[in-house]
């Protein structure tokens, strides 16, 4: 397959949709609520494993980009920082109300507010917090908008 | 050999929650360390001040997740001893079966994290199955698996019928029976025991002179727990036994964790078995008199206290909290130094940090042990690069 043919896009593709790699970032704002509700979304009961998604450590092996909490101001910089080193394409989902629109934090002088004032969101999960499979299925729209929908089995 | 300056955080595989630390490290071994905490501020306590009782009880469940029942209770039992409230009977027993289902998911998440550090999988994945069960009972007996709401003021939200009750002592006994593995593993694992064995000795002097708290103290030997020396809710009724290892090191303070678990589940059933017939919940006015309250309750990880200024009316003057963590972050740092760089998560699971709770107002200096307060703009020039 030469590099650049369709072939080649489609194989890319269909082996990114089937291995997404998940990089959690706590923006700041946040009461580590949905932080755990994530982690569990790993765990025996819920285990996202299966469908490939893994959590990672570093923000340039991630496809997704899950932002748990509002942003706060020493935080800002940062969440912009983790943002730019990863690479194309990627995808941001916003998990949790304070991560939506800064949530019960609205107000206070250290609270920017939500993620989508510091970069583009992609897919929004309310709740407070947001249960796992809430949070599974957000993952599940986000690859849905990235790679469409005939790359994770829907139109088989 | 030079000594090299090793960045830990924010954004780290080892931490959930952004926290900066600066390990200065001759080759492998740790000299000095630097925590700049400040990462979550949110600046809860003055937002707490601009909104009304009822509200903070939202707020104060929001500071962190995880404990967030030890919050509401503690917020509630000092808003009740400013208005000089007597809570029913019913109402404090069950407050204990929340606190206690709460410190059982809170021990079980850091035990399972304590292992996940170490490389140990399946023991994670066999705990956070266990934890799951725990969410699916506090969801069946408040409403939603962590953020409760449980507690009110004057009382609890929602009462309790015998399908709860006999769903709640039918998993005390799984329970158990699985913790008891859970046990085992940390008790004679060749593993466990080469990570957590000698790593971090914290000795009862340095944590006595340093504060310590919870589960950090009475891993160093110290026999302190709110819940046993200044009881309250249902606590006067139910006697604890307090957990003490005398080890000192990070291994002890996770067998602190894994014992506590078991008082947990005798508490519940204990708690269950005596409850009073009864109200839950009492009527309260939202204005409340002029005075000052503090209350302090027993949070998974270590002495919670609330202090509150009333000057009358719907909003408080004046919210002063103070977490566990910041107790226990100063005793731990010094641990650091003598030890490997391999050493670090490990150490830092055993207080069972979380920063949620730190990072409202303060900021410390390691090396001088001063305490100070700072401004945004002051942080900003200081600390933003």
């Amino acid at each position: 397959m030469a590099i650049g043919s369709y072939a080649l896009e489609r194989l890319l593709r269909w082996a990114r949709a089937k291995s997404p790699w998940l990089l959690h970032l706590n923006a700041g704002a946040c009461c580590n609520g949905c932080d755990i509700e994530l982690v569990a979304a790993l765990t025996p009961f819920y285990d996202v494993e299966r469908f490939g998604i893994k959590l990672v450590g570093s923000p340039r092996h991630a496809d997704i980009l899950a932002i748990v909490g509002g942003v706060n101001k020493q935080m800002e910089e940062r969440v912009r920082r983790i943002y730019n080193q990863m690479p194309e394409p990627k995808v941001v989902i916003a998990i949790g109300t304070c991560s939506v629109d800064g949530g019960a934090f609205n107000g206070a002088y250290n609270v920017v507010g939500g993620v989508d004032k510091i970069i583009p969101v992609d897919v929004y999960v309310p709740g407070c917090p947001p249960r796992p499979e809430a949070i599974i299925h957000g993952v599940y729209l986000a690859l849905r908008k990235l790679y469409g929908g005939d790359f994770l089995g829907k139109k088989r | 050999m030079a000594i090299t300056i090793l960045p830990f955080g924010p954004q780290h595989p080892a931490l959930a929650e952004p926290e900066h630390f600066r390990f200065k490290v001759d080759g492998e071994v740790i000299v000095d360390v630097e925590v700049k905490i400040g990462y979550l501020h949110r600046g809860m306590e003055k937002l707490m001040s601009t909104k009304t009782y009822v509200q903070n009880i939202y707020m104060s469940e929001r500071i962190c997740g995880i404990c967030n029942v030890a919050h509401t209770t503690c917020y509630v039992q000092t808003v009740e001893s400013l208005a000089g409230l007597e809570v029913p009977k019913r109402a404090q027993f069950l407050r204990v079966v929340v606190n206690e289902l709460a410190r059982i998911h809170s021990h079980l998440l850091i035990i399972g994290l304590a292992a996940h550090e170490v490389g140990f999988e399946t023991m994670f994945m066999w705990i956070w199955r266990d934890r799951e069960l725990v969410m699916r009972l506090m969801e069946e007996l408040t409403g939603n698996r962590l953020m409760s709401a449980y507690n009110t003021i004057g009382g609890v939200r929602r009462d309790v019928d015998e399908k709860v009750i006999s769903a709640l002592k039918k998993a005390c006994t799984t329970l158990r029976e699985s913790f008891l593995q859970i046990r085992k593993v940390f008790l004679e694992d060749p593993l466990i025991r080469t990570r957590f064995v000698n790593v971090g000795l914290l000795k009862s002097r340095d944590a006595i002179a340093r504060s310590a708290v919870g589960p950090v103290a009475r891993g160093s030997g110290i026999k302190t727990d709110v819940r046993a020396d200044d009881p309250y809710q249902a606590y006067k009724d139910i006697p604890i036994n307090v957990v003490t290892y005398k080890e000192c090191d990070s291994w002890a303070r996770m067998m602190v964790r894994v014992d506590e678990i078991f008082e947990c589940l005798r508490l519940i059933e204990e708690a269950l078995e005596n409850l009073p017939s009864g109200e839950v919940r009492i009527p309260v006015s939202r204005k409340m008199p002029e005075g000052e309250a503090i209350g302090r309750v027993e949070a998974p990880r270590g002495e919670l206290l609330y202090h509150i200024i009333s000057k009358g009316g719907e909003k408080p003057y004046r919210i002063k909290i103070r977490t566990p963590t910041f107790s226990n972050l100063y005793p731990i740092v010094a641990t650091f130094i003598g030890e490997t760089i391999a050493d670090i998560p490990v150490i830092l699971i055993s207080i069972d940090p979380c920063f949620c709770c730190t990072d409202r107002m303060e900021f410390v200096d390691v090396n001088s042990g001063k305490v100070w307060y700072m401004s945004t703009s002051e942080i900003k020039r200081k600390y933003w690069r």
